[in-house]
């Protein structure tokens, strides 16, 4: 059963290692400005869910404080951005 | 990772497939659908559900490892459902706006202000 479960947990995280490349696809393809910022919020997504599954991996508590400030960085710089292109500017 | 007692491992192992399973199909999504309004939709299955399933695991495995309820992870997961949607209309809103300054032939037309008489009648 532990076998199945850490080739389930390596399988997760090449699963989410993808997803980070797609959604890098997105951010230098992307047509437009909203698009590259969609894809830095997808790909900010998956690298906080890479971090929380190393540390379950790796049973260590402390990879969970990272992905907590990663996902408040996330929330910071795409509304910060989606409001630069909403006004032209980030705090009136 | 030690050694989890069978109990745990079972649903670690179904969430731990599943969520990252979502995040992918989220991110092909994100790169495969044609219009921006599209794409908007496919990153929410790996915003809602991806994150949900890989938290659930994370409180399951430290749980019946540390042998009490861990609730630390549930931090994570409720900031990501509270702040994506927040992303999700403030982008929209920029987009719109500008597709609409530039004049793209398929957005949408801004909703007309509501009737005086039928806000009064609404209360």
């Amino acid at each position: 059963m532990n076998a199945l479960l850490s080739a389930a947990l390596i399988y997760g995280q090449i699963a989410l290692a993808l997803a980070a490349v797609l959604a890098m696809v997105r951010i230098i393809r992307g047509p437009r400005a909203q698009d590259r910022v969609l894809g830095l919020d997808t790909f900010y997504v998956c690298i906080m869910l890479e971090l929380m599954m190393t540390g379950l991996r790796l049973g260590n508590p402390h990879f969970l404080v990272a992905a907590m400030i990663i996902a408040l960085m996330s929330f910071v710089s795409s509304v910060a951005s989606a409001r630069f292109l909403l006004r032209g500017e980030v705090i009136e | 990772m030690t050694d989890l007692p069978l109990w745990a491992s079972i649903p670690v192992l179904f969430f731990v497939i599943l969520g990252p399973t979502l995040v992918l199909l989220g991110s092909w999504g994100l790169v495969t659908l044609p219009r921006f309004y599209d794409r908007l939709h496919a990153p929410a299955l790996g915003a809602s559900w991806g994150t949900g399933s890989v938290v659930v695991a994370t409180i399951i495995a430290s749980s019946a490892i540390e042998g009490r309820l861990v609730l630390a992870p549930l931090v994570v997961g409720v900031f990501i459902m509270i702040t994506t949607p927040v992303t999700m209309m403030v982008l929209t809103r920029a987009a719109l706006q500008r597709e609409r300054a530039e004049g793209v032939a398929d957005v949408p037309p801004p909703q007309p202000p509501p009737d005086e008489e039928e806000v009064k009648a609404r209360g």
